[in-house]
C-alpha cells in the first residue's frame, strides 16, 4: 500500500507532464493548466497522508523498488525513502509549488506555450520529488540533473530572446561544473563504500575504520555539486541570470526549491560532514562571504527580480553558514521559511510585472501602493520576514543562524549580522521604490495599472500568512524542527537556552534591520532618491551596480584562455592530426589502385600467379626446414 | 604391398610425382586450350594422389588413402562443374583458348 502511495505521490507530476506534452496543444490552454495544478495538489495530498503517518508512529519510509546497478560487490538499488527530511521537504516543494502553478494559470495565461510551461513546470516537480525521496546518491543525482535540465528548459522558455537563452546556457553550465564535483564525490564513496545508501553508507561510518582524508574530499566535492545548484561562491553567477524565466519559474526553482537542493543534500550527509571539521569550516566561510557579497550587489540592482535573486543568493549564503557550523535544524529552519516569503515576493513582483506589462526596472515604478493593495500588503510582511522583524517568520531563523555564529565565531557574526543589515535595507530599497510616492512609469502605463486577478493574490495571501506565522514551527521554547529532526542526525544540535545573552543578541539583530530600514527609509522615502541612470553611476557604486565585474573576470580567465586553446587546436593542432589519420586512407587507396591491375582478366596471368603462389610456398617450405 | 615397396624404392614414386606435377604446372602455364589446361590440373591432382597413396603404405598408415578417395570425389565433382562452364563459354564465345576470357574481367 504503501509502495503505490509513494509511486503515486512520485509519478503524479510525470503523467501530468506527459499529459501536458502529448495533448496540451488540443486542450484549451486552461484545462491543461488545471491538470498541471491539480497533478502537483494531488502529489501533496499524499505527502500530507505520509506526514501525518509519520508525526504518528514516528518511523520512517524505505521502500527498495528494484536492485538496478550490481557489479562486484557495488549494489544500488533504485529505492525510496520517506523520513523526517524527505518529507519536510516534499510539504514545500508540492505545497509551494501547487500554490505556484495555480499562480501560473493566471500569469501565463497570455502565452501562446503555456501547455509547454505546465509540461516543464510538472516535469521539474518530479524530478524535485525524486531527489528528494530518494534513499541513496544516485537517485538523487537524478534528480540533481532532472532539475537542471527543467531550470534550463524554463529560463529558455522564452526561447526567442537570445539574451534569454544564453542565461539558460549559462545555468547549466555553471551546473555542470557543480554536478562535475558531486558525481566526483558519489564515485569517491561509491570506491570506498560499495554503497550509496545513506543508511548503509552512516553504518559503515560509524562501525569500520574510514580513511578520514578520503571522506574529506569526498566531502569537499559533494559541496562543490552543492556550490553549483544553491548558487554560492564562485559557481553563483548563474542565479541572477536565470531571473531571464518567467516569474513563477524564478519563485519555484530559483528561490523556494531547487537551489535548496545543495542544502537538502548535505544535511541528509549530515554524518559525513561532521567527520571532516576542515570541510565544514569552508563550508561556513564560503556561506558568508557568499551572503555578504551578494547582499552588498543587491544594494544598488534597479531591476526588481535582480534584487530578489541576490538576495536569494544572500540568504543560501547564510543557510550555508549554519550548515558549515553543523547547525543543520537552522539551516532547514532558514530553508522553510525562506521559501516562504520568498516565493510570495517572487510572486508579488510577478504580479507588479503583470500589472506593468513586462516592466522590470524600479526606476519606472512608484506609488503602486494604492492601486495593488493585496499585492502590496503581502509583499510588506514577506519583507519583513526577509529582514528579520519580530514576530514575522525570518526573524526566528535569521536569529537562529547569528546566535549560532557568534557562538562559533565572531567574525562570521560580524559578517552575516552586516548582510542582514544590507538585506533590510535593500528589500525596503525595494519596497519604497515600488509601492510608495508617485508612479514614474509612462501616462499609459498608468492608465493600466490594476490589482491582479484572484488566482495570482490568493498564492499571494496564503504565502504571506505563512510567512508570518511560519517562524512558529521552531519557536525558542519549543524547538518542535529540532526535536522532528533529530533522528536523522547523528549530532544533536542543542537548542539554545534563553538567557539575557541571546536576548541581548535578539536585541542586536533587530536593531540592526531596524537600522537597515531607517537608512532606506530616509534615503528613498524622505528624500525621494530615486536610483540614477545607468551612465550616471560612478565610482564605488559603479563597481557594485556592474556585480564587481565578476562575470568580466570569470571571462577574461577562463572563457577568453580556453577560447584560444580552443582556436589553436582547431587552427593548428587538428589540421596536422587530420593530415595524419588522411594518409592512412590515401596510401590504402594508393595500394588499392596498383594491385588492381593485376587483375586484368587474363586467365593465363592468373594461373602463372596461382603456380608462382605454390612454388613460393615450397621454396619456403624448403628453406624453413 | 611393402613387397612392391621395397623393389621398386619410394623416392621412385615420388620422382615420379614431382614429374606428373611439373607437366602439369606446364602444361597450364603453356597452353591456352582451356580444355588442355583443365586436364593438366588433374594431372596435377593425380600427382599428388599418387604421393598420397605412396606415403600411405609407406607409413602403414591408411588415413592417406582415405583422403585419396575423398580427393577423387571432389575432383569428380570439380570435373563435372569446370566441364559444363566450359560448355557454356564454348556456346557463347565459339572459342576456348582462355585468351578470349577477357570479358570475365568485372
Amino acid at each position: 500500500m504503501d509502495t503505490n502511495l509513494a509511486l503515486l505521490l512520485l509519478l503524479s507530476p510525470f503523467i501530468g507532464f506527459l499529459f501536458n506534452v502529448f495533448f496540451g496543444n488540443k486542450i484549451s490552454k486552461g484545462i491543461a493548466g488545471v491538470i498541471g495544478t491539480l497533478t502537483v495538489v494531488f502529489s501533496f495530498l499524499l505527502t500530507l497522508c505520509f506526514f501525518s503517518q509519520l508525526l504518528q508512529t514516528g518511523k520512517a519510509i524505505e521502500i527498495s523498488l528494484f536492485d538496478w546497478i550490481s557489479i562486484g560487490n557495488l549494489k544500488i538499488d533504485f529505492g525510496i525513502v520517506l523520513d523526517q527530511l524527505s518529507l519536510l521537504w516534499l510539504l514545500f516543494v508540492t505545497g509551494i509549488g501547487a500554490l505556484i502553478h495555480v499562480y501560473s494559470i493566471s500569469y501565463m495565461h497570455d502565452d501562446e506555450n503555456m501547455p509547454k510551461f505546465f509540461a516543464y513546470l510538472n516535469l521539474f516537480v518530479f524530478f524535485m520529488i525524486t531527489l528528494v525521496i530518494g534513499n541513496n546518491l544516485l537517485v538523487m543525482f537524478i534528480g540533481w540533473e532532472g532539475v537542471g535540465l527543467c531550470s534550463y528548459l524554463l529560463i529558455g522558455f522564452w526561447y526567442k530572446n537570445q539574451a534569454y537563452n544564453d542565461a539558460a546556457k549559462k545555468a547549466f553550465i555553471m551546473n555542470r561544473i557543480g554536478d562535475l564535483g558531486f558525481l566526483i564525490g558519489i564515485f569517491m564513496l561509491a570506491s570506498q563504500f560499495s554503497t550509496l545508501n545513506y543508511s548503509e553508507i552512516q553504518t559503515a561510518i560509524a562501525t569500520g575504520h574510514v580513511n578520514t582524508t578520503t571522506l574529506g574530499i569526498a566531502a569537499l566535492c559533494l559541496f562543490i555539486g552543492a556550490t553549483g545548484k544553491s548558487a554560492q561562491l564562485p559557481l553563483y553567477t548563474w542565479l541572477p541570470d536565470a531571473m531571464a524565466g518567467p516569474t513563477p519559474v524564478s519563485a519555484l526553482i530559483h528561490a523556494a526549491t531547487m537551489v535548496t537542493a545543495g542544502i537538502f543534500m548535505i544535511t541528509r550527509m549530515n554524518f559525513l560532514f561532521d567527520l571532516t571539521p576542515e570541510i565544514q569550516n569552508i563550508i561556513a566561510i564560503i556561506g558568508a562571504i557568499t551572503a555578504l557579497v551578494a547582499a552588498s550587489i543587491g544594494l544598488l540592482q534597479n531591476d526588481i527580480k535582480k534584487v530578489l535573486a541576490y538576495s536569494t543568493v544572500s540568504q543560501l549564503g547564510l543557510m550555508f553558514l549554519a550548515l558549515g557550523m553543523g547547525a543543520y535544524t537552522i539551516a532547514v529552519f532558514h530553508v522553510i521559511t525562506h521559501a516562504f516569503f520568498k516565493a510570495c515576493l517572487f510572486l508579488g513582483s510577478g504580479s507588479v510585472i503583470h500589472a506593468l506589462h513586462g516592466e522590470q526596472d524600479m526606476r519606472k515604478m512608484g506609488g503602486l501602493r494604492k492601486v495593488m493593495p493585496i499585492t502590496f500588503w503581502t509583499m510588506m510582511i514577506s519583507t519583513l520576514a526577509i529582514a528579520g522583524i519580530f514576530p514575522f517568520a525570518g526573524f526566528w531563523s535569521k536569529d537562529e543562524i547569528l546566535l549560532t555564529a557568534f557562538e562559533h565565531n565572531k567574525v562570521l557574526w560580524v559578517v552575516a549580522s552586516i548582510a542582514s543589515i544590507m538585506t533590510a535595507f535593500y528589500m525596503f530599497r525595494l519596497m519604497y521604490l515600488t509601492f510608495f510616492r508617485t508612479f514614474r512609469g509612462t501616462e499609459e502605463q498608468k492608465h493600466h495599472l490594476h490589482e491582479s486577478p484572484k488566482l495570482i493574490t490568493i498564492p499571494l495571501v496564503i504565502l504571506a500568512v505563512l510567512a508570518a506565522i511560519g517562524g512558529a514551527i521552531n519557536l525558542p521554547g519549543s524547538f518542535w524542527l529540532n526535536h522532528y529532526l533529530e533522528p536523522i542526525l547523528t549530532t544533536k544540535h542543542h537548542a539554545h537556552v534563553l538567557g539575557t545573552h541571546e536576548f541581548m543578541l535578539m536585541g542586536v539583530a533587530l536593531v540592526g534591520a531596524v537600522i537597515g530600514i531607517v537608512w532606506a527609509y530616509s534615503k528613498y522615502l524622505k528624500q525621494g532618491f530615486v536610483p540614477k541612470e545607468d551612465e550616471a553611476i560612478v565610482g564605488i557604486n559603479k563597481v557594485i551596480y556592474n556585480k564587481y565585474y565578476v562575470d568580466e573576470i570569470y571571462t577574461a580567465l577562463i572563457v577568453i584562455p580556453i577560447n584560444a586553446i580552443s582556436n589553436f587546436s582547431r587552427k593548428s593542432i587538428e589540421p596536422q592530426l587530420s593530415k595524419l589519420v588522411f594518409s592512412f586512407g590515401s596510401a590504402a587507396n594508393a595500394l588499392g589502385t596498383q594491385g588492381k591491375k593485376l587483375q586484368n582478366g587474363n586467365i593465363g596471368l592468373y594461373l602463372f600467379m596461382f603456380v608462382l603462389g605454390i612454388c613460393t610456398l615450397i621454396i619456403y617450405l624448403f628453406i624453413a626446414q | 604391398m611393402s613387397n612392391i615397396l621395397n623393389q621398386i624404392g619410394i623416392e621412385n614414386y615420388i620422382f615420379l610425382s614431382v614429374l606428373l606435377f611439373c607437366i602439369g604446372v606446364f602444361g597450364v602455364l603453356y597452353r591456352r586450350n582451356a580444355i588442355i589446361v583443365f586436364m593438366s590440373i588433374e594431372i596435377m591432382l593425380n600427382a599428388v594422389n599418387l604421393l598420397f597413396v605412396a606415403f600411405s603404405t609407406y607409413h602403414q598408415d591408411a588415413e592417406g588413402q582415405v583422403f585419396v578417395f575423398f580427393s577423387m570425389a571432389v575432383a569428380a565433382a570439380e570435373v563435372a562443374v569446370g566441364l559444363a562452364i566450359l560448355v557454356s563459354v564454348y556456346r557463347n564465345l565459339g572459342s576456348i583458348d582462355i585468351d578470349n576470357l577477357k570479358n570475365l574481367k568485372g
